[in-house]
This record gives structure tokens, C-alpha cells and sequence, in this order.
């Protein structure tokens, strides 16, 4: 199997539930109780906290584990919007977001909110004069995303972030692409709230975490218990923070060399895709995107076809087709840059890792090759073209 | 997700490919929805449908769609052929999922077209057959 689906999840380490293990069987004891089973467990949950803010450049007690992504997502916005709710009503985000930003954006808006969706280029690149242009006295919050989930495009989140800390305006940025993979302090890019998830770093599925920056005063999205210092209730799935805790320590530790493996391995793979097969585009930017991430639309294709012919060869992968997000609309990141949905409906997000290796990348351009031809034979689309004489 | 039968479809389309000198041809669908559909059908003197071949864009759902229907299709009259609505594609597939639903619909749209395209070219009135809405995306 060649897995090229990083982006949506990652194999969990080894070390990683090496480290959690114990906290099953063993040291299973409720954190906040008084013996001393309980208390190891609310050390290590600290120490897992302590990993997470230094990669981010974050103070300890900045940061609070939720149960994904999504969660500290909808918390950070609607308990920042709810807190600011007498001063302003009006937030600032993307049309490239996340649907666990850009759905709560919505929820928002049925409570009261303006929401302006910003534009992107035609590379997912979020203008930060038009960000400017879109401030009004009442704004209230920005959330721009660190690194976009499809496209792999980079946003520029330290002019965003100074924009905003310069007007007096919440900035959330959701970095779940983002954290472990690129450099990001947290300070020097004046972000205020940032969402990560640990599963996307080679951790475990179901825990994540917001980073609220100290002085900041966001009401809990849980109620309950006292867990979280106030802000977040209910027993701590100790179990996953550690492992978020020890995929966050080795994520750190590792970032320049897999950086560095995956970027030759994307630029290789990119390369030869554009090189042996015709009518194709990359989507996002070329440089500034993540990493891993290779984006690519084959025009007269449809990428749902195209992914189950993969998996037939033992690929996985994704794509920004209709067909794969259950509705008939196909990516909106792939549409608010631009794209007609053919080549929206023809899009493969290829997520590599630092494990995938080139004889890999070779084998999904034989496969790509074989398979694009074939659904090509197959579509009207491109019979239509050859007729109309453009492809010669 | 798919039921054996669609895969086997997918995995081995019958009839696809391109036909010369068609007696009717019919296009359904459009990129924006992500699946177009064309049918060609070869009909001898007697009205009766000799071979049917398909073009698709789309899903696994919608070139299984296809293929399945250029089979039942074949040997049938063009009267008959009007029996092979979007329901039968989808029994003979042993079902699709329901956000799928939609590619049979396509499949009995383009039979459709392309026999609309036949009784055009010679004067043939099918009963019961509509004129489609628009026969190319």
C-alpha cells in the first residue's frame, strides 16, 4: 500500500503509543484525584502540555486540550465572538476555511454576526490589503488559517496577525495542517488563538487542543467540572494527550529533516506528473504550501473514478470532487481559487510523509499515467476537445 | 460503499467507447454537477437497438450507470428500449448509495436523448418518449 493521505490522518508513531500505553492498564487514575495514581496521571498530562506550548512557542498554561480540531475551532470562535459580542459584531474570515470554521462562521451568523468570507488567488493566497480593506469598527474577530487543508497553501499569518494585534482585533488562526509540520511562534506572529489536532502528526485520533494567549478571556465551550482550569470539562483523556504530547515533542524534534524529505519528495513527484501527463495544473502555490502536500487536477476526469482506480493499485489518496464530499458541489477551496468545476471535479490531493519513498512516487506516476489515460478514453469531455482540434 | 456488481462495472465497463455512424446519440448531465453521460446507439431497419456504447465523466456510480444500461439496451427495440428507466439500471446494479441515485437518473436522460437524436434523424415518433430538456451540457 503506498499511503499518500497525510492530510486527512497519519499512522500513529510507534514511541507515540509506546508512551501512551501505561496510561491505560497502569496508571489509570481520575487526574483530579488526591492519591498518587491520580496525580501521576495529571503530571503527565502537564507534561504533555509543557511539549505541545514549546513547539509553538506558548506558555504551559496557554494551552487546552479539547477533543479534536473541530472543537477547538468552534470554541475559539463562538466563545471569542461571545466575549466581544457587546463590542462588535462583525468577523473576518476566508472562503478556503475549513468547514469546522466556516459552519460555526454560519452558526454565527444565524446568532447575531456579520460574517465577511475573504477571497483568495488563484494559488489560495488571502490578500492582506483586502483583509485591511474588509475591517470595520465593529470587527471583532479574524480567523485565517495557518495552512489550508486541500491546496496546501501557506497563508500569510504574520502580516495577518499584526494587522489584527494593531487594530485591537481577536485573531484565531486554525493551524490543524499547520502544527508540527512548519515552524510557528506564536509571539513573533502575534496569533491570539490557534487550533491543533494531534492526529495529524503522527498522534492519536480524538484529541487536539487551543491555544488561548494568557490574558485572553474565553468562556469555556464545555460546562462542567473544573478540568482545564475552568475552561474545558470533563475527564481528561489522558490516554491521547499523552500521545499528543509525545507525537507534539517528536513532530519538533524532526521538523527541518521531514520538511526537508517530504518538500524533494512533493517537488519529485510534482515534476514528473507535470512532465508525463498533459492537461494538468497544480493547485495552491508552489512554494508556499506544506511540505507533503501535492495538489494536481486532471482536466476531463473525475476525481472519484480516479480514486477508487488508485485504491485498486493500492494507493490512497483524496480528492475535491462532488463525489467524495456527498454533496454536488465539488471543493469550495478549489472554486473560491478560481477553478472551473471540471477541473474542481478532477482534483487529487496526494499528502505524502517522510516514510514515502521515490520508487513510491514513481509507481503513482505509472499508475497516474495508465489511469488518467484510460478515464480519459472513457469521458465525453475529452472526446469533445480532441474533436474541437484544441488538443492537437 | 458500492455493491459488487457497480465495482464489476467500473472495473470492466461494458460497450464503452466511441461509435461511428451511430443511429442516435444523447448527451445528459453537465461538468457542474461532475457527471456527463453519452449514449450511443447502432438501430437496424427493423427499429431494433443492434449495439450500445457510452462516453462518461463521473463517478464510479456514473460509468457503472452506463455501462449497465448499453447492456440492457442491447437487443431491444426503441420502443422497448423506453423500459430501461433509471429504476432498472439501479436494480440491475443491485442498488447504488442514495447520494448516487442521481447517476441513474442521468443514464435513463441519456437513452433518452440519443432516441429523441434517433427518431429525429428518421421521422420516428416513440410513444411516450419527451423531448429532453437539453440534449448537450
Amino acid at each position: 500500500m503506498i499511503y499518500l493521505d497525510n492530510a486527512a490522518t497519519t499512522k500513529t508513531a510507534p514511541e507515540v503509543v509506546e508512551a501512551m500505553l501505561p496510561f491505560f492498564g497502569e496508571i489509570y487514575g481520575n487526574p483530579s484525584a488526591i492519591y498518587s495514581m491520580g496525580s501521576a496521571g495529571k503530571k503527565a498530562v502537564n507534561t504533555a502540555r509543557r511539549s505541545i506550548a514549546s513547539v509553538i512557542g506558548a506558555k504551559q498554561e496557554e494551552i487546552y486540550f479539547t477533543a479534536g480540531g473541530t472543537e477547538a475551532d468552534n470554541w475559539a470562535l463562538k466563545a471569542a465572538a461571545e466575549a466581544c459580542r457587546k463590542k462588535g459584531r462583525h468577523i473576518i474570515t476566508t472562503k478556503i476555511e475549513h468547514h469546522a470554521v466556516l459552519h460555526t462562521c454560519r452558526y454565527l451568523e444565524e446568532n447575531g454576526f456579520a460574517v465577511t468570507y475573504l477571497d483568495v488567488d488563484g494559488e489560495g493566497l488571502v490578500d492582506p490589503e483586502m483583509l485591511k480593506a474588509a475591517i470595520r469598527p465593529d470587527t471583532v474577530l479574524i480567523s485565517v488559517m495557518f495552512a489550508n487543508n486541500e491546496i496546501g497553501t501557506l497563508e500569510p499569518v504574520g502580516e495577518i496577525g499584526a494587522i489584527a494585534r494593531e487594530r485591537g482585533i481577536l485573531f484565531h488562526t486554525d493551524a490543524v495542517q499547520a502544527f508540527g509540520q512548519v515552524p510557528i511562534d506564536v509571539e513573533a506572529l502575534k496569533i491570539d488563538m490557534l487550533s491543533a489536532s494531534a492526529h495529524k502528526l503522527n498522534g492519536p485520533k480524538g484529541v487536539g487542543m487551543l491555544y488561548v494567549r494568557s490574558g485572553l478571556k474565553l468562556g469555556p465551550f464545555v460546562h462542567g467540572g473544573a478540568q482545564e482550569r475552568n475552561r474545558r470539562a470533563g475527564t481528561e483523556n489522558v490516554p491521547a494527550i499523552v500521545g499528543f504530547g509525545a507525537a507534539a515533542a517528536r513532530a519538533a524534534a524532526r521538523m527541518e529533516e521531514k520538511g526537508r524529505k517530504e518538500r524533494e519528495l512533493r517537488d519529485y513527484l510534482i515534476r514528473k506528473i507535470e512532465e508525463q501527463i498533459p492537461y494538468c495544473r497544480l493547485n495552491g502555490h508552489r512554494e508556499k504550501r506544506l511540505p507533503g502536500n501535492a495538489n494536481i487536477s486532471f482536466r476531463f476526469i473525475e476525481g472519484e473514478s480516479l480514486l477508487i482506480m488508485l485504491d485498486m493499485r493500492g494507493i490512497c489518496a483524496s480528492s475535491g470532487s462532488a463525489c467524495t464530499s456527498g454533496s454536488l458541489d465539488p471543493s469550495h477551496v478549489l472554486l473560491a481559487m478560481g477553478l472551473e468545476h471540471e477541473e474542481a471535479h478532477g482534483s487529487l490531493r496526494m499528502t505524502l510523509s517522510e516514510e514515502n519513498t521515490r520508487e513510491e512516487m514513481d509507481e503513482v506516476v505509472e499508475a497516474l499515467k495508465a489511469i488518467v489515460t484510460r478515464l480519459r478514453e472513457m469521458s465525453p469531455l475529452y472526446e469533445d476537445f480532441v474533436k474541437s482540434g484544441k488538443g492537437a | 460503499m458500492y455493491s459488487e456488481k457497480v465495482m464489476d462495472h467500473f472495473q470492466n465497463p461494458r460497450n464503452m467507447g466511441e461509435m461511428e455512424n451511430a443511429s442516435g446519440i444523447g448527451t445528459a448531465g453537465n461538468a457542474k454537477c461532475g457527471d456527463i453521460m453519452r449514449i450511443y446507439l447502432d438501430i437496424d431497419h427493423s427499429g431494433r437497438i443492434r449495439e450500445a456504447k457510452f462516453k462518461t465523466f463521473g463517478c464510479g456510480a456514473a460509468v457503472a450507470a452506463s455501462s449497465m444500461a448499453t447492456e440492457l439496451l442491447k437487443g431491444k427495440t426503441v420502443q422497448e428500449a423506453l423500459e430501461v428507466t433509471n429504476k432498472a439500471v439501479m436494480e440491475a446494479l443491485d442498488g447504488l448509495p442514495p447520494v448516487k441515485v442521481h447517476c441513474s437518473l442521468l443514464a435513463e436522460e441519456a437513452i433518452h436523448a440519443a432516441l429523441w437524436d434517433y427518431g429525429e434523424r428518421n421521422g420516428i415518433v416513440i410513444r411516450g418518449l419527451e423531448k429532453p430538456l437539453k440534449d448537450m451540457p
